[in-house]
Parts: C-alpha cells; structure tokens; sequence
C-alpha cells in the first residue's frame, strides 16, 4: 500500500530535531530506520502529517566508552552494534539479543533508538533494557533528562517520552563479571518472539549471588521476571535450583493470545526458556 | 506398451543453465508492473471489510473530486455490463453455481471482495481518493465452518439458493466397474482405521503480486497480466464481456510464480479491463501483498473423513473417503474439480481392490479456494499416507513394510486402478530402496529406540511417504467426461530463420519452471543446432496463437510432445529440399547429427543442415517442383493418457518435547519422473515443491476470526518459512521411462507438495507415539505439538 500524504524534514542537528519536532506538534513523528514506522505509514495505521528523519544526525550513531557504561546513539543501527567491539567486549547480552532481530536487511536499517522508542513488548531490544537497567537519555524542547528503564516502557507501544521528546542515548551498564543470555523462541526463523527470555548473572563461589531476568512479548510491556530473581538470589548454581526459580518465570505476567501463540503456551514457554538462557547465562552444569 | 527411444546424447539429460535466469533473478524484465504506457492511469480498489453484509448504498462522488483522480465507480454502475467470472468446472449438473460479479453489487460475501474502483493519473491519487468513498453495509449473518454451513437451519451464503452445498460428487469403484463394492470389503475386514484429516486453507503466496495492464487504444485491446494463463484469459474474456475474440489480445509477460494461484481468470484483470474501456487509456492495477492475501484464491481447506479396511497381514481391502471441500463464497475457474483431480489418486501406488469418494463442495463466507500447487493430490495423498502408518502402528509393523506388501510391483505395469486410471509405468521398489539407502534408514531406527529408551527430551521420528500423481492435464476426452469446459492438448510451433536460428513458439506460458531452458535443448538435439540458436517465445496470444497453459505438470509432459513431433515436422519437410540440394533420391537420406547425408556415407561426410535447407527455403530459387518453400511447421497434441511419476520421501524429525519445537533433522527425496530432460531444473521443482509442502505440515495456515476477517492478512502473520526454517534436502531420482512420451519425461511440478507433507507428519507422530499421540494437526506449530503431548500424555 502507499502512505497517506506527509511532510519531510532532514535536519542536521539535535537542536534543529527538536524544533522541527516542535514546530510539527502532535501529528509529528521521528522515523529511524523506518523498519516499524513505514510498515505502519503503508498499511495507513498511521498517518503523521511530518516525518522527522534522524538519519542526518551523526551525532547520535555510535558507541563510546564512558566509565562503567556504554553510551549508545540512538540512531546507533542493529548492524553497527553486531560490529562493534565495546558491545561485544561489554554488553555481550545486547550484541546476542539483537542478532536474533529480523534478518540482514532490518538490521541494516534498524537502529536500537527505534526499536526501544517503538515499546513493542514482542521487540527484542526492550527486555535486554529492562534486564540490563538501562538509562534512557532523551532530548526534547526543555532540554535533556534521563529516564530509568523501569519507568520508560509505560504500556503496549507507549513510553514516557513526552511532548515533542525523542530519545538521544542509552547508558548501557558494563556486564564486566557477568554471565550473560538471550532466549529467542518465535514460529519461523526470521520474525518476532513468541517468548524471548534476556538473562545476566553474576556468580560468586558456588552460587549464583545476583539475577537479572527480562521477558520479551509476556504482556504489555518488557518484564522483569522478579520472583525468578528473588529465587535465584544466592541460590546455590545447580540445575535444580534453576529450574525451580524458573517454574516461576511467568508469575506476575499477562501475556497476550495472538495467532502465533496462546497465554497459556507462552507462560509455560517462559519458564523453559527461562531456565535455559539462565543454565546457559551462568555456566551451569547439570548435575 | 510403446517403446521409448534411445535417448539421444547431447543437450538432452544436461544441467544446462537456466537461461531465463539473468533475468528473472537481477529483476531486469518485463514485469507486469514495470510496464508503463503512454496516458496511463492507475486503479485502486475498495475492498469489503465485512465477511457478509447487503450493500445499500456506495457514493464514489466525493472521491471524482480528489486531485488526479479520472474516474470511480461501484459494482452498482456496471452491474448490467460487467458479467459474471467463470467457472470452467460444473462438475454435476445441478451444481449450485452463483453468480460471481467482478465488482460486488448488491451483498459482499468475504472480506477482500471488490466494491468500487477509482482511476486516477497516479497511484498514490488512487489509493488516497479510496478513502472519501462511503459504503453502507447493512451485516448478515456469516458462516464460516462447512459442517455449520450444511447443517439444516445453516445462515446462507448464497440466500437465493436455499442452500450452501456447491455439489455432490461420487465415484464409487463398484458402480463404476474398477472394482469392487467397499461394503462387502469392509465387511470381510479384520482391521479398519477410522480418521478425520483437517487440510488447512492455504495462500498461494506467490513472488510477484498479481498485475494487469489494460490498453483499449490499438485495434486489438491488450490485456497484459501476471497469469500463468493467458491463453485460456483471452477466451474467458471474450465470452465475459462479449469483445470479440480477435479483438482482444493477452500477454503473460514474465510472470514471478504462480502455484496455481495465477491459474484464474481474476475480477481484478475483469474490473481493469472495464475501467480502461470507459476512459479509454491504458490503466495499471498492481495489488499490494495485503490485498493479494486476502482476495487472491485460496488453496486446499477440506475436511477428510477417511475409513481404510485391511486384513491383519496388512493387505488393504477398501477405503472410503468422504470429503468436505471448502469453496468458498463462490467458485473460481476450477474449483469444484480440484478436489475431483484429489478423487483418482486416494488409492495411490496401492493395488486395494475397493473404493468409494463422496466429495461435498460446501460455500462459506471466506475467499474463495481454488487451485494450489498439486490441486487434490497432495489431500489425498496425505490421507492415504497417513493412513498406512496409522495401519503399520495397528498391526506393529514396519510402515515401509505395509506399503511394500499393498503397493504396485514394476512387472505389472500397465496397471488399470479402482480409481480408473491406467498407470503408465513404475519402479516403486526402486526408488525406495534408493530412498532407505540414502537415508540410513536402519541406523535411525535404532538410534530412535535408544532415544526413546532413555528418555531423551528431544525424540527422534521418521516419517515414510510414498505417492505418485497423475501429470500431464490432461486427455481432452477424459477433461469431457469429467465436466470441464475445456481440452487438454497442446501445441508447439517452429521457425527455422533464413540465418539457421530457431525460434520456438510454444503454448504453454512458463512463470519461473524454465522452458525456455528445456525446450531449447530438447530443440538443439532434435534439429541439431546449438542451444543458444534456439529462441523460446510464449505468453502472448500474438505470437502463440493457441495454448493451454502451464498448470499440472502438464507443460513438458504435454507441450513437450507436441514440441518433439513439431520437430519431427520440420526435418520431414526439410528432407526434400536436402535431397534437392545433395541431389539424391529422398528415400537415400537420414538425418543424423543434425545433417541429412546419404545414406551409409561417412559421418564427416558433406550434408545439408537444416540451417542449409532453412536458407535454401529462404531463397527459394531452387526449391523441388511441388514443395513449398518453408519447413517450420507446427504441431499439436492431445495426450493418451496421464502420466504417473512417482516416488519416496523420507523425513527424520526432533521433536523437543518440553516445547514442541520440531526441527526436521534429514529429508531424502529420491523422485521418479521418468527420463529428465535437465536434472538441475528437476531438482529445483523438487526442493521448491518439498519446501512449499513443508510449509503446510510446520507453517503455514490462512486464520479467520469468527466474524470472519483474515487473522493471517500479512506475511508477519502467515508464517511462510524460508531457508533458514529449511532443511538440507538430499534430492535423488530413478529413471522409468514414460512408455507415452517419445522423450520418456513425466511431469515435476508438484511432486515435491505433494509426497512432503505427510512425510513431515508421519515423522512427528512417529516422534511423539510414545508419548500416546496418535495424530497432529497442520501446520503442525510447536503450540499444537506441545498440547498435543499433554492431551496424549493425559489419555
Ligand atoms: C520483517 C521485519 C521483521 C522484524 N522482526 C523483528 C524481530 O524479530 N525482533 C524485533 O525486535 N524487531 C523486529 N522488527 C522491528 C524492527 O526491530 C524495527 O527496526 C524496530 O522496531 C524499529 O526501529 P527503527 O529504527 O526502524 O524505527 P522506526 O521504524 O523508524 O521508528 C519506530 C517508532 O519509534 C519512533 N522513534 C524512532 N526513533 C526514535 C527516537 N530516537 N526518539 C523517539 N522516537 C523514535 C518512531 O517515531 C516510530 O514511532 C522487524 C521488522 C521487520 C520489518
């Protein structure tokens, strides 16, 4: 199908970003890489009278090294992110989740700004940031502010961004010390999760002493898998342990019956793909 | 029995190149959509939302007032004019058939039925102006499943009917005289496995969007469409819309696959045609892939209800089938007969010697089905595979073994069947022993018992499928008999050019098989010329005056031979002017290595080529008194019989138990398709057709909701796999000649779809028996195989 009639700007600037943002209003929107937006412009679900393209702003593509974080650009594509060292070195969970995104063709165009700002809980991307708790940086007409993980995926394809805001960065913390796994099941191979299960932990000694659990297409939003958390905090890093924090995987969700998958079959999902990404995240043996 | 010729060495039999392939692959063709014309308008079409709903009122004004836009109309506007699409297929004679306007006039009956067009000077003023037209719809009730659609007090799709059965269709081997009555065999019997077989809806899913191009400015008006049909187009459309016959001209131009599902004479190609006329410019419609999946025809959607007896040694007695097939809201160029193309091949390779088929054509308020990739075979041959497994796991015997000791051995061929047919030739021993070779069948085997001994979360299942089909639609006087409105012959033409370049016209109207390739060498050997002398023209009814199509494995399996006895034509008339030219007697030539010699003179030995005796022609200035001066002849056939390829499949899948994933781990293919003309174009059709066939056993399935929009209306949503969800398939051939075919080829083009499906079941259910399963239904997702396992488990 063909889009519905709209303006085009390609400013050059964040600052000039924000004003066109501005100046278009509410029918204003940002288009990335397009892999989401287009799809909805053509099948006319959406119809914004401006697109703003960021693909000028240089500004926000790239990975830098800050401290105990990586800064990531919003514009930063999937692709670049597979290719770059300081993800791989420090964010591996991030470089392993985004490899399951799409085919070649998505992640060439597709950048990690979109696919957090697009808040699809079926995303890939979005459980990593809540597993990972990464901080949103976001610039809009009243200047730049940071947005927790926690608080940024606020419904189905809603965040908290407000008013003529777009996101900047992401603060991604090092897992330096940390086992890391993503848990990607979905009907064919290039397509969404029916359930994705994004997992890091940390061991000390024979147990496991932290856990972190993002789930992927278990309700409206990414989720934390907090009883899981709270059952493998300090639990002893055997096969069994695991798989009794993670017959827990699904408590608290709401997940969603499509034509892919019923509620039913992803909460029982959960708890397997649960127990694998975290056998495999912390290196544990079966006994 | 004919005996076949010795193949001759040369093209024939070669991996040849596809030569159509730079093309078709790079893009840099004509397609449909690249056409581009002068003053040319763009269509856009209003498709109904509601599954069934009267129309009381459309208003298009509003949209005559958008920028661009030309004209717009509702079926209201032409409802005198537009006529009805055809159904070439009245398989009773008191088949409900109902009328089926192009653009909905006063009811919609599915979503993605045409209501109202607008022609604007670009496409994008088109679709725009689609959204200013009102509609009223006042909704009725909707029937989407067969059995509510029969039963007594059922809403109706059709009301001025009174009823929603299409048809009743019997053949039953007793009254026919093929064989005996089923009561009497099922009354004998020791054994009988009762089942019911869900064949889902499928979508064609074709590359290419389907596109028309109408141009009514020249003398003749220009239909150019991505068809694999243009031949039969041109008729229909003449008879549709009363335009003359000579004044219509049809081009298929490229055309990016098909599948059966471009085999129809679509109300997209009849709404294009009516709008041109009005303005009188060319006008362009290209659907959008959302359109294309909801309005293009629908394939398979039956429901089998299957009986088979047998005696305990695993003999089969009889089977009855008792069929419900989903037409649809109305009927396409086909669709009642395909489940009748299902009906003769039930009883597959198996000699049984009872059978009874009750088919039922039932309409619904859901896109209308027609024919896919093997069109009533791959039903049947799902039914009847499923079945001999189901028998082997009743009698604890091997399913290779139920199959050997029913099936058709090669030394009685010609074998006359229960379902009537005569197969033609066969090696099913052969070809299955090759196939338990390549496949390791014994080692897998064991390593099932041992996994299955353990434990193993992840179990091992094989899966048998063996099948023949019946190719090369078809013998015009069996298409009579059968009800169909047309023949099954075809033709081929040749031109030898002054230069000893070849131009071969042929009626069959390739999308992506390869004729062009096939033909040329099958031409190269017979006339001997080179491969690339030979031009290969099709799809357009200017230069192929008359054809049939491409459509059943019927395109070499038929057009081949009228290819062959073309070619036999052309060295019979170029014979005299050899003779003239080497100024002997007739009667001393032969034609060898592509030159008429004297007879007995060494094979250096000075000839005439037929490229000598084209440019002799040419000149003419010296021609024998009485001879005409040309040798391009032409030839056409109406084939015997069908042809009966055949062979085994074999599939080796992990199922992992906790999820239900399934992943097929090893496919062996080992095909009979007779001789091959090019084994590289052979294996294509055999990886796409296993790959397609797949695709219905793991994931594919058209979804309605209960109000009857199309869940699946976006290739997100149905699921079709590629490479990544495929395997590595191990393709092998045995070679039974066709007795009928002077080149001994029989047809390709389905058997892929056709024996994959239930090898890729059989090894699921094989899979998880442990676990108490005994049946899965298609496409068979890892949600349905891990309820499955719990439903077993709980029994
Ligand atoms: C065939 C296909 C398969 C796919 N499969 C997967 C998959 O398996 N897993 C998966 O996770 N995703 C998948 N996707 C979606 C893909 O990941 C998208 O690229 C991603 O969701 C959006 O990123 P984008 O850069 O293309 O954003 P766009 O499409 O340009 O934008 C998406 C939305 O975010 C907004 N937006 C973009 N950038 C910003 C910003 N900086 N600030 C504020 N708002 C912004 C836009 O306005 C828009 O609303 C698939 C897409 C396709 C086409």
């Amino acid at each position: 199908m063909i889009p519905a009639a709209f303006e085009y700007t390609k400013p050059s600037t964040v600052d000039e970003a924000v004003r066109a943002l501005a100046e278009g209003g509410e029918d204003a929107r940002v288009l990335a890489g397009g892999q989401s937006l287009i799809p909805m412009l053509r099948l006319r679900m959406a119809a914004p009278t401006l697109l703003v393209d960021l693909g000028g702003l240089g500004e926000l593509r790239g990975v830098r090294d800050d401290g105990d974080a990586l800064v990531i650009g919003a514009m930063t594509r999937y692709a670049d992110l597979l290719r770059d060292p300081l993800v791989r070195d420090h964010a591996p969970l991030l470089a392993q989740a985004t490899a399951t995104v799409a085919d070649r063709q998505v992640r060439h165009l597709g950048t990690i700004g979109g696919s957090l700002a697009e808040a699809d809980p079926a995303g890939d991307l979005p459980s990593v940031a809540v597993a990972l708790d990464v901080s949103f940086e976001v610039v809009g007409p009243g200047g730049w502010r940071t947005i927790s993980a926690a608080d940024f995926f606020v419904d189905f394809l809603t965040t908290a961004l407000g008013d003529g805001e777009m996101l900047g960065a992401l603060r991604v913390p090092k897992q330096d010390g940390w086992g890391t796994h993503y848990e990607k099941f979905s009907r064919v191979a290039q397509a969404w999760s029916i359930v994705g299960v994004a997992v890091a932990v940390r061991r000390e000694n024979g147990t496991i002493a932290e856990a972190r659990v993002g789930l992927t297409s278990m309700g409206n939003r990414p989720l934390r898998a907090r009883a899981v958390e709270e059952a493998l905090a300090g639990a002893p890093a055997t096969a069994e342990a695991v798989s009794s924090a993670a017959a827990r995987a699904a408590e608290g969700a709401d997940p969603p019956t499509d034509v892919w998958a019923s509620a039913e079959y992803r909460s029982h999902l959960a708890t397997v793909l649960t127990r694998r990404a975290v056998v495999a995240a912390g290196g544990i043996h079966a006994s | 029995m004919t005996t076949v010729q010795e193949r001759p060495a040369g093209e024939v039999g070669a991996a040849r190149k596809r030569k159509e392939d730079a093309r078709l692959i790079t893009g840099r063709t004509m397609w449909t959509e690249n056409i581009t014309l002068p003053g040319m308008l763009h269509l856009a079409i209003l498709r109904s939302p509601m599954a069934h709903a009267r129309i009381t009122r459309v208003d298009t004004s509003a949209a005559l007032r958008e920028p661009g836009v030309v004209t717009a109309f509702s079926g209201r506007d032409v409802a005198d004019t537009q006529g009805s699409l055809p159904c070439a297929w009245p398989v009773t004679e008191d088949m409900v058939h109902p009328d089926h306007p192009p653009l909905a006039v006063d009811e919609v009956r599915h979503v993605g039925e045409a209501v109202a067009v607008v022609v604007a000077r670009d496409r994008a003023s088109a679709v725009d102006a689609l959204a200013v037209i009102e509609v009223d719809y006042e909704p009725l009730p909707v029937v989407l499943d067969m059995e509510d659609a029969l039963a007594e007090d059922a809403r109706l799709v059709h009301a001025d009917k009174g009823t929603n059965k299409a048809y009743t269709w019997v053949f039953d081997s007793g009254e026919a005289g093929t064989g005996q009555g089923v009561d009497a065999a099922f009354a004998g019997a020791e054994v009988v496995i009762k089942r019911r077989y869900i064949q889902q809806r499928l979508i064609p899913a074709f590359m290419e969007p389907r596109s028309v191009v109408v141009d009514p400015t020249g003398d003749q008006h220009t239909i150019w469409s991505a068809t694999q049909i243009p031949h039969i187009l041109r008729v229909m459309v003449a008879l549709v819309t009363g335009t003359p016959e000579h004044k219509v001209r049809v081009v298929a131009p490229d055309v990016g696959g098909g599948f059966g599902g471009k085999l129809q004479v679509t109300a997209e190609e009849l709404i294009a045609f009516m709008a041109a006329q009005r303005v009188g410019k060319p006008v362009k419609y290209t659907e959008s892939r959302s359109d294309s999946l909801v309005s293009a025809h629908h394939g398979r959607d039956q429901i089998q209800d299957v009986e088979l007896a047998a005696r305990r040694d695993g003999t089969v007695l009889g089977l009855r089938v008792n069929l419900l097939a989903n037409m649809g809201a109305y009927l396409g160029i086909v669709t009642p007969g395909v489940p009748l193309l299902g009906a003769f091949m039930y009883n597959a390779i198996y000699k049984f010697p009872a059978y009874r088929f009750v088919c039922t054509g039932v309409f619904t308020n859901t896109t209308t089905t027609d024919a896919y990739r093997g069109a009533g075979r791959p039903e049947a041959t799902y039914a009847i595979e499923r079945l001999m497994d189901e028998l082997a796991v009743e009698l604890d015997m091997d399913p290779v073994e139920v199959r050997r000791r029913n099936w058709i051995k090669h030394d009685e061929f010609p074998f006359d069947t229960v379902a009537g047919l005569t197969y033609d030739s066969g090696n099913y021993e052969a070809a299955t022993d090759k196939a338990l070779e390549l496949f390791g069948y014994e080692a897998l085997r064991a390593e099932q018992a041992s996994r299955r001994e353990s434990g193993d979360p992840v179990q091992l299942g094989i899966g048998v499928s063996t099948y023949t089909e019946m190719c090369g639609l078809a013998p015009s006087r069996v298409l009579g008999a059968l009800r169909y409105a047309a023949g099954g012959w075809e033709t081929a033409s040749i031109r030898v050019l002054p230069t000893g370049k070849v131009e071969v016209v042929t009626g069959t109207s390739p999308h992506g098989q390869g004729h062009e390739t096939a033909w040329s060498q099958i031409v190269a050997d017979r006339l001997g010329v080179p491969f690339e002398d030979v031009e290969v023209l099709h799809g357009d009814t200017r230069t192929s005056h008359k054809g049939l199509d491409t459509y059943g494995s019927r395109s070499l399996a038929v057009g081949g031979i009228a290819l062959v006895n073309a070619c036999t034509k052309v060295i019979e008339k170029a014979r005299p002017v050899a003779a003239h030219l080497l100024e002997c007697d007739v009667s001393d030539l032969e034609f060898a290595d592509g030159a008429f010699r004297v007879r007995g003179a060494p094979s250096d030995a000075a000839g005439k080529t037929i490229a000598d005796c084209a440019f002799a022609v040419f000149a003419a200035h010296d021609m024998p008194d009485g001879v005409e001066p040309t040798i391009d002849a032409d030839a056409t056939y109406d084939p015997g019989n069908f042809s009966f390829p055949h062979g085994t499949h074999l599939c080796a899948t992990e199922v992992d138990a906790e999820t239900g994933r399934v992943t097929i781990r090893s496919y062996v293919a080992v095909d009979d398709v007779g001789r091959v003309i090019n084994p590289s174009i052979v294996e294509g059709q055999v990886h796409g057709g296993v790959a397609q066939g797949i695709a219905q056993a793991l994931f594919e399935e058209a979804v309605y909701d209960g109000e009857g929009n199309l869940l699946t209306g976006t290739f997100i949503d149905y699921t079709p796999p590629s490479a990544a969800d495929l395997p590595d398939i191990v393709s092998d051939r045995t070679e039974t000649p066709a007795p009928d075919h002077p080149l001994g080829a029989k047809g390709v083009g389905e058997a892929g779809t056709i024996a994959s499906t239930p090898a890729v079941i059989n090894a699921i259910v094989d899979a998880l028996r442990p676990y108490g399963v005994s049946d899965i239904r298609m496409p068979a997702t890892p949600e349905r195989v891990w309820q499955a396992l719990r439903g077993g488990a709980r029994s």
